[in-house]
């Protein structure tokens, strides 16, 4: 069961993250943070298929930590979910054609591994 | 990009990048803080409703919400690639908020996770926050 909801966390919060990141890129810039305008971005987003399908993972992704932590301990559940750095870099790289140089591979790999050391 | 450009946009996602880590690890924090005073309040929906008018799990519960929409509002013009790693220092401030606040230790493994989150976010936070520009649809 532990291991069933780590990898539905891990697959359900890369999803999220993949497809904010799209939607908010097919939305386009935002940049004037006025009430009125605020409102119609939303109004935008709330119609924006990518964004509905990362709303819908991240609750999944919520529950599944959730729960996870109601049968074992944080100090299990934090360095799992840092799992989601490797495959989000790399679905940035070849889905969202990012330019992930060797800083950005150096600096998710640091902070996963960093992520294990501080959850013991 | 002209240098002025490139300029406002580093020092608007440093602005982002500090808005979404301050909301998220002070949400998280209230969230917790207030599930522990409430207790178990039970698998039905309607407890969990419930529980969303308890004070400090609804400022948790407000400023999550801060944090969806920062964060949306940052992956609107900057890569997930740099996103991601930078808004990693929340693991760090939440470490060093339960020993300044709640008086727990730091261990040499904690010590050590601290450093290399720090040195991986300074790292990714030199490169270009966006690569990968919008897409029209």
């Amino acid at each position: 069961m532990k291991w069933f909801l780590v990898m539905v966390l891990v697959a359900a919060t890369t999803a999220g993250d993949v497809f904010r990141s799209m939607g908010m890129k097919h939305h386009g810039e935002i940049h004037d943070f006025r009430p009125g305008a605020i409102g119609r971005a939303l109004h935008a987003l709330v119609q924006n298929r990518y964004v509905i399908v990362s709303t819908f993972s991240m609750a999944i992704s919520f529950f599944a930590f959730i729960k996870l932590v109601a049968i074992a301990p944080m100090s299990f559940a934090v360095p799992m979910s840092a799992a989601t750095f490797i495959p989000e870099t790399i679905l940035a790289r070849f889905l969202l054609k990012e330019r992930v140089d060797w800083q950005r591979w150096t600096g998710a790999l640091l902070i996963a591994s960093g992520v294990v050391f501080i959850s013991q | 990009m002209p240098a002025t450009d490139r300029r406002d946009l580093r020092s608007r996602t440093r602005l982002f990048t500090a808005i979404v880590v301050l909301s998220n690890v002070t949400g998280n924090s209230l969230l917790t803080h207030g599930m522990q005073q409430l207790g178990d309040p039970g698998n039905t929906p309607l407890a969990l409703i419930g529980a969303l008018f308890h004070p400090w799990v609804a400022a948790g519960v407000a400023l999550l919400i801060v944090w969806t929409l920062s964060h949306m509002a940052l992956l609107s013009w900057a890569d997930l690639s740099y996103v991601m790693p930078v808004t990693a220092i929340g693991y760090v401030l939440a470490a060093i908020s339960g020993r300044f606040i709640l008086g727990e230790d730091i261990s040499v493994s904690r010590w050590a996770g601290i450093l290399l989150i720090t040195a991986g976010v300074m790292l990714v936070g030199r490169t270009n926050p966006a690569t990968a520009g919008t897409v029209a649809e």
